[in-house]
């Protein structure tokens, strides 16, 4: 079994599938490519320990570093108001997923409809569900940054540790903090 | 009864014209004028008798369609790839082809409720005869909601659901070739469909559920039901034990039957998995129950039942395999479930003991209850002397030593559907710490992917059974048994309330064991809406889930609140066919406190329902088909319904556009004129990702364009509490769902105010909310 299988072994989706991102730097150029990147956050990401503090440390930082809409589902809201990050909306990961498919859809701000979709913290097969929507129903483009290779996104990192997903989401964040001067 | 079949039969006759022998006549169907209700316009509705209904619904809870797969792979043209706008080989879309699933899987459960009913009451025929008087409870004069509204008839025979029966089972037939290559490929009609599969299955299921109350005496709308001993400590592992699982109760009564006839009653432990249980526990409180679904494995694996039994529905079928290894015979009931075992039903009862007790079969089909009575007790009491050993060896496994077996490879984390981190608890068992193994008995589902997944053969979830050995022997709970139907008179005393808003909300807690992170966050979330004096209600293995957990006074639940239908109250309405009582209580509303006609009359109803009943479903561990079309036939009535995060594998939910304003318009049946309402209720379907979430939807989906002032105010005063706890801070839509200044909670006036100025807030008026043309013009007129 390779990393770039499906974290969840069984969830094979078909004859499209995810380009995998193994550099930091190819990551930054996606996101910087985009004109309207747009952050889901799960939360599992305000649960998950890593490095020392919790993945949505790191992706405040990204949040931060590239200035993307962050819109949180579940009850990650409370943990990115705990680090003084409230996001722009909190609201059911389907139910931004179903305005996401919608093209008439004017976005959180009403300034026009995102490109990019970004996803990390969600459950594995919510998240893999949600993707198949996106990839079937919506021009949107999605990179997934969960630790888990997600198939149905567009982009997304293989199965990698912890550990190395820290190392990648520190040099992301650097990445775009120094192309973009952060956010 | 509106209808009766007519039989003339004639021996011998001298008449007149001459000598007549053997004369059968059959008339047909005779309407029985005796219902005074006059006669809507739907009964017996066809497949599309209701489509303007549905499209209704549809057109604003629009399909938001979540693939799980991107082929089509039902039929030798295929597979087919259908990613993005690509076609399969007959033409259909991806969009067709997810409503297609859902098509199916409603199917499923429709038929599988509507095949258990007849089952049912055949055997319930054979056993009482078909004049038995149907009797849902003294308190209950609408005994059958669901079959009055669909049907338009009043059953009050075991005989009388025969034909109610016969329609199910042409609709199912009719829905279920609808999915064939080449019928239907409009993604609107196949949900329009899986609706209509809803509705026939609420049928199915309020047939079965009368009729066992009514042949059985089980609890009849009793609130004050029976507490139950619930969970594997609670069998006396010193008697025999007879382990039932499924969902059709016959063979449990013929082995609770046998039991008292013999003077055996108390020496024998009937304990049972699943609805068998509950029923069983409806039928004598004599009976057990272990646990939902989940609890297959670890309980045969506990060495602890002698025999096992088998009927229905939501039974492992990897059973056989399972008891053989455990020294257990098992006896399948039910013709959908043979599993290869040979047909014993002709057999005498002894025969068979002699070859289940001697190893010379590990099982036996038998299809007569009462000989799987006999043959069950006098088996289980044959093998438990020999059996004792294992029972006090549980599990088989030193978690241990199989841990230092691991190789780390991670294989069994990702089969698992809860992402349990297995690989580090046995590294931590490895090295002699079993603690955190045996954390992951709450959050394990009991499927045993794991154990299929390990290269190394270890039996990872025996191994976290042993671990948690002492949670187990701990395990001991009780339950109120199921009480059936809603009485008429607490109806009459909740209808306003509920349709004024001035309780916030009837929420039901059903479905499956298949939770996120275990059973807790049901109970949980139960207690936090019992709290709040909303009417919680339950069924089946949620109905059991949410009595496995202790407060910090030591008390379940169902110690702790009422089993009233009312502000506060945790009604368990008994197994899943019991799902019918909910979606009838809801009905009743319309009719005895409304007084809508309901015969026949489905659209006015579920408009009524949906425009001022503020009730939603939770099936926080959805699972199974049955699940698929249990929730259909709430979402025909309008009826909002919520589900756990993998829920979104069900293909596809129903969301309503808080911002699109013109999806929110309906009639004032006062003027006839459109008015906006507000996003009430907002959803017909929808995912949550975490119990939290879950919470806030549910007291947001209670809304209803009917409530008055303060009512709303009442359900906003919840929806604000409980966004702050859990998302922090005021909800953004806010301005939704104030319609005037009355609406606001006192205690919180000047703030929300504020709130509601910053966002330019306007007043809007309050109709009497319809979304049918024909009542609105009717009364204008």
């Amino acid at each position: 079994m390779t990393d770039t299988d499906s974290w969840q072994t069984a969830e094979v989706g078909g004859p499209r599938r995810a380009a995998v991102i193994r550099k930091a730097v190819a990551a930054a150029a996606v996101i910087r490519r985009a004109e309207r990147p747009i952050l889901i956050l799960g939360h599992r990401a305000g649960e998950r320990e890593c490095n020392g503090g919790r993945m949505i440390d790191c992706l405040i930082g990204l949040a931060r570093a590239s200035g993307c809409t962050v819109v949180a589902s579940g009850n990650a809201s409370s943990a990115l108001r705990e680090r003084g990050y409230p996001p722009h909306a909190a609201m059911p990961a389907v139910e931004l997923g179903s305005r996401l498919t919608d093209p008439a859809w004017t976005g959180i701000d009403g300034k026009g409809a995102y490109d990019l979709a970004i996803l990390a913290g969600l459950p594995y097969p919510m998240a893999w569900t949600l993707l198949s929507a996106l990839k079937h129903f919506s021009p949107v483009k999605t990179l997934c940054l969960d630790p888990g290779y997600q198939p149905q996104a567009t982009w997304s990192l293989p199965n990698i540790s912890l550990a190395d997903w820290a190392a990648f989401m520190h040099a992301l964040n650097a990445s775009l903090a120094s192309t973009e001067g952060g956010g | 009864m509106s209808s009766k079949d007519i039989n003339i039969r004639i021996g011998e006759l001298e008449t007149g014209i001459g000598h007549i022998r053997d004369l059968q006549v059959r008339i047909g169907r005779v309407l029985d004028e005796k219902w005074a209700e006059p006669a809507g316009p739907t009964p017996f509705p066809s497949l599309t008798a209701l489509r303007n209904w549905d499209r209704t619904l549809l057109n604003r809870y629009r399909p938001f369609y979540l693939p799980f797969c991107d082929l089509c792979c039902l039929c030798t043209y295929g597979k087919c790839d259908l990613t993005g706008s690509k076609r399969g080989a007959c033409g259909i879309s991806m969009a067709a082809q997810q409503s297609r699933i859902v098509l199916l899987a409603a199917c499923i459960g429709a038929a599988t409720h509507i095949s258990h009913a007849r089952e049912l009451v055949a055997h319930l025929i054979q056993e009482f005869g078909r004049e038995r008087k149907l009797d849902a409870g003294s308190s209950v004069e609408v005994e059958a909601p669901v079959i009055r509204l669909v049907c338009g008839i009043r059953p009050r025979t075991l005989a009388d659901l025969e034909p109610v029966l016969d329609y199910a089972e042409q609709q199912v037939t009719a829905l279920l070739s609808a999915t064939h290559t080449g019928q239907e490929g409009d993604p609107i009609d196949l949900e329009s469909k899986v609706l209509h599969a809803g509705m026939v299955d609420q049928v199915g299921m309020e047939v079965a559920d009368i009729a066992q109350i009514s042949a059985y005496n089980f609890p009849k709308a009793e609130p004050a039901t029976a507490l139950v001993d619930l969970g594997m400590a609670a069998v006396d592992t010193a008697k025999p034990v007879i382990l039932v699982i499924g969902h059709n109760v016959p063979p449990a009564a013929g082995i609770l039957d046998y039991l008292q006839d013999r003077g055996l009653a108390g020496g024998v432990e009937v304990t049972g998995i699943c609805c068998s249980a509950i029923d069983a526990s409806r039928y004598s409180p004599e009976a057990k129950i272990v646990g939902p679904i989940s609890w297959q494995m670890r309980y045969v694996r506990s060495g602890i039942p002698d025999v096992v039994v088998v009927d229905e529905q939501c039974i492992r079928t990897d059973i056989l395999e399972a008891a053989k290894a455990h020294g257990m015979p098992l006896i399948a009931t039910s013709e959908k479930v043979c599993l290869g075992l040979p047909d014993r039903t002709a057999d005498a009862a002894d025969a068979i003991v002699a070859d289940l007790t001697g190893g010379r079969s590990p099982g036996a089909f038998i299809l007569d209850p009462e000989k799987v009575g006999e043959v069950a007790v006098k088996t289980a009491l044959a093998v438990a002397p020999a059996r004792r050993a294992a029972r006090n060896a549980p599990y088989r496994v030193d978690p241990r030593e199989e841990a230092g077996r691991c190789g780390g490879c991670g294989f069994c984390q990702r089969a698992c559907p809860n992402d349990l981190n297995v690989p580090k608890a046995m590294q931590a068992c490895a090295a002699g710490d079993t603690g955190m193994l045996a954390a992951l008995y709450d959050a394990c589902l009991g499927c045993t992917r794991c154990e299929h997944a390990c290269p190394q053969g270890i039996p990872v979830h025996s191994c976290i059974l042993a671990a948690a050995g002492e949670s187990i022997r701990n395990e001991r709970f009780s339950m109120r048994t199921g009480r059936g139907a809603i009485g008429d008179i607490e109806i009459r005393q909740v209808g306003g309330p509920i349709v004024l808003g001035e309780i916030p909300g009837v929420v039901a807690f059903v479905g499956c064991a298949n939770y996120p992170d275990g059973g807790r966050e049901l109970a949980e979330m139960a207690g936090e809406f019992a709290t709040r004096k909303y009417i919680v209600c339950t069924s089946g293995c949620a109905a059991m889930t949410i009595g496995m957990y202790r407060n910090e006074e030591g008390k379940t639940l169902y110690e702790t609140y009422p089993g009233d239908f009312q502000a506060g109250g945790i009604v368990n309405v008994g197994s899943c066919v019991s799902n019918a009582h909910i979606a009838g209580a809801a009905i009743k509303i319309a009719s005895i406190f409304a007084r809508r006609n309901l015969r026949a009359n489905y659209e006015e109803i579920a408009d009524y329902v949906h425009n001022r009943v503020g009730a939603v479903g939770i099936a926080w561990g959805a699972m199974s088909q049955k699940a698929a079309s249990i929730a259909a036939g709430f979402w025909r009535l309008g009826i909002p319904v919520i589900v756990g995060p993998h829920g979104t594998k069900y293909r596809r939910m129903l969301l309503g556009r808080a911002d699109r304003e013109e999806d929110w318009y309906v009639l004032d049946a006062r003027s006839g004129e459109e008015v906006y309402t507000g996003p009430v209720p907002e959803h017909l379907f929808i995912a949550a990702e975490t119990p939290e979430e879950a919470m806030i939807l549910a007291a947001k989906l209670c809304m209803r364009p009917n409530d008055t002032a303060r009512g709303r105010a009442l359900k906003l005063t919840h929806y604000i509490d409980l966004h702050r706890r859990h998302r922090g801070g005021i909800p953004d839509d806010l301005p939704l769902f104030v319609r005037t200044a009355s609406d606001i909670p006192i205690t919180m006036k000047e703030e929300l105010l504020q709130v509601l100025r910053e966002k330019d807030w306007k007043e809007i008026r309050i109709p009497d909310p319809t979304l049918l043309r024909r009542p609105a013009r009717g009364r204008q007129d």
